[in-house]
């Protein structure tokens, strides 16, 4: 049962020959085969070069090398820029687009040993919050296929679910690690702004993607961030800040931290929700912590405000396909506005034309001072009320997501019921904050995610208390019936 | 509906986004509805704020020594185009 073993067991097995890379990449590629037709939470399966990389990082072992990641197998988000491999984002698009080079949290797991296995499947350029967007036909929750996984990430998520790989990557912009982390019961670690490299990474709104991990512990996912954070001079929003030993920090005991209840994450929550996470203050409480109750007067405007802010910045990016350089172009163009107006009305997804027409009106000459301007001074409201709340607490806490996994086509023709999914997440990415979701419980055997969100660069700390939470619970090693 | 047919039209063609007779309706009604509904920030009370545009404070976007980074790659990155000839982009004719 290598799929159960967690990455740390997973080296050691490696280190004392239990095991090479090659059995151990096989045992993914096979579960892939089996499991992941009902899933359909990969785009690409890379299974050859996965034995070869695999075959290498056994060599490398034999060499004397002991990387914790050396041979271990992983999945991408189809987001991630892979030399020779098709990148496709989730859209027609880029269908053809086999990328010429690596992103950098696709070169730095690989000079750390990490084996992929293939790509995920994930919302089209990242805009959704249920993976239904994708063209690839929409992902299914391991723990109910008639339910989404969330999203954008829900590839990553689902997979990483499933044990179809022994970690995910993915890109949270509004919520896409978090959300589907929670819906489908895996730790999900979206980083400070900056801290993880953008290079490579095919951009939706720049000033608030950002790359993290989806694992099946803290544990795993601190092992993971330690590969991929740190300074990338290709990335200029890359921040130089040594990057902590985040395993090594594990285990710290949590007495005299102060954890912050968020009030505007429980108005109008569910009772079942709101019981979970009292349940999840109490053991909080049990390991030492004090919790106080604060309020972000502001956060109640962080959706209009993203919804602004993402897709103006969305409409900027995507106009890079133009259907001349790569990706799709349309067939017997007349003119060169005929070209960019049918290659990107026929490549581009129905939420993605969604997104880039609300930007471009909110930028738009008569309305950029009413929407996008207004937008900029309520997102810098939002993160001072964050700053004046961690002036009183070390930590904040809340729910990932207001409900578990919805049913596949329930929201998906009302945009603005399906944006609200990420009412919860959105403010730590207008404020570039870290924040983490992992596993509390069950509602009507689904499960739910308690968030963590913590101040710039306090990755260690989210990451601890989350292990510390999953060394008195047992909610993170719970799998779907079928995928044990 | 706080979005007409026209004003979509206008969007769309400034976004250079062909859209189908079909889709429209839908475009219109489900803009209309992220325009009201992001309509929301009229009620905030913002006085003198700074519009902020990077999530991290005092960070400055930063110069590189003007040395070449970058080898010529063309060949690699043309294979990924829809038209290419003698190195480069092929377009229908944009000058008579």
């Amino acid at each position: 049962m290598l799929h159960t073993l967690s990455i740390g067991e997973l080296g050691r097995s490696l280190n004392s020959g239990q095991i090479s890379s090659v059995e151990l990449t096989r045992v993914f590629l096979a579960r892939i085969e089996r499991l992941n037709p009902a899933l359909n939470a990969l785009i690409t399966l890379t299974a050859e070069r996965a034995l070869n990389a695999a075959a290498e990082a056994d060599r490398r072992r034999a060499a004397g090398e002991q990387g914790a990641l050396l041979g271990i197998p992983l999945i991408h988000k189809d987001i991630f820029c892979t030399d020779g491999v098709r990148t496709s984002c989730g859209s027609r698009m880029l269908d053809n687009f086999v990328a010429p080079y690596d992103a950098t949290v696709v070169t730095r797991l690989k000079a750390a040993g990490a084996v992929m296995l293939g790509k995920a499947n994930m919302d089209e350029f990242a805009m959704g919050s249920s993976n239904e967007t994708s063209f690839y036909g929409p992902v299914k929750n391991p723990w109910d296929t008639t339910k989404v996984p969330g999203g954008s990430s829900g590839g990553s998520a689902a997979a990483a679910a499933a044990r179809l790989a022994a970690f995910t990557t993915g890109t949270d912009t509004g919520g896409s690690i978090r959300q589907p982390a929670a819906l489908t019961g895996v730790t999900g670690v979206k980083p400070t702004y900056g801290r993880v490299s953008r290079y490579g990474m095919i951009a939706f709104a720049s000033s608030l993607d950002q790359a993290g991990v989806f694992a099946r512990s803290a544990a795993d996912a601190a092992i993971v961030l330690k590969a991929m954070a740190g300074f990338d001079p290709r990335d200029s929003t890359s921040v130089d800040v040594p990057v902590p030993d985040y395993p090594a920090t594990l285990g710290e005991p949590l007495k005299g931290l102060k954890i912050g209840l968020l009030r505007e994450f429980f108005d109008g929550l569910e009772a079942r929700n709101t019981a979970l996470i009292h349940d999840a203050l109490k053991i909080y409480r049990g390991l030492g912590a004090e919790t106080v109750e604060v309020s972000l007067p502001h956060l109640p405007l962080s959706v209009p405000t993203y919804y602004v802010v993402a897709p103006a910045e969305c409409s900027s990016n995507l106009s890079r396909f133009d259907g001349v350089r790569f990706g799709y172009r349309c067939e017997n163009p007349v003119d060169l506005l005929d070209l960019y107006k049918r290659s990107r009305g026929e490549g581009f997804g129905a939420e993605v034309k969604r997104r880039i027409m609300t930007g471009t009106y909110v930028l738009s000459a008569g309305y950029f001072d009413a929407y996008y301007l207004k937008a900029q001074k309520v997102r810098r409201l939002i993160t001072d009320d964050f700053r004046a709340a961690f002036q009183q607490v070390h930590l904040l806490i809340g729910p990932t997501t207001p409900t578990p996994a919805f049913a596949i086509g329930a929201k998906i023709d009302d945009p603005v019921t399906m944006y609200l999914n990420d009412i919860y997440t959105i403010g730590a990415n207008l404020a570039g904050l870290p924040g983490l979701s992992l596993p509390c419980g069950f509602v009507e055997g689904l499960p739910m995610g308690l968030q963590l969100i913590g101040p710039h660069f306090s990755e260690a700390k989210l990451l601890n208390a989350a292990h510390l939470f999953q060394q008195a619970t047992d909610w993170h090693s719970r799998s779907p019936r079928g995928y044990e | 509906m706080s979005l007409t047919r026209q004003d979509v039209e206008k969007i769309a063609h400034l976004a250079r986004l062909s859209i189908t007779e079909r889709e429209m309706p839908v475009y219109v009604t489900s803009l209309s509805s992220i325009v009201d509904f992001v309509d929301e920030l009229s009620r905030a009370q913002i006085g003198n704020v700074e519009p902020m545009a990077h999530p991290l404070e005092g960070q400055h976007q930063r110069l590189r020594p003007d040395v070449v980074s970058e080898s010529d790659n063309h060949e690699k990155y043309q294979a990924n185009a829809p038209a290419v000839q003698a190195g480069l982009y092929v377009v229908p004719r944009v000058i008579e």
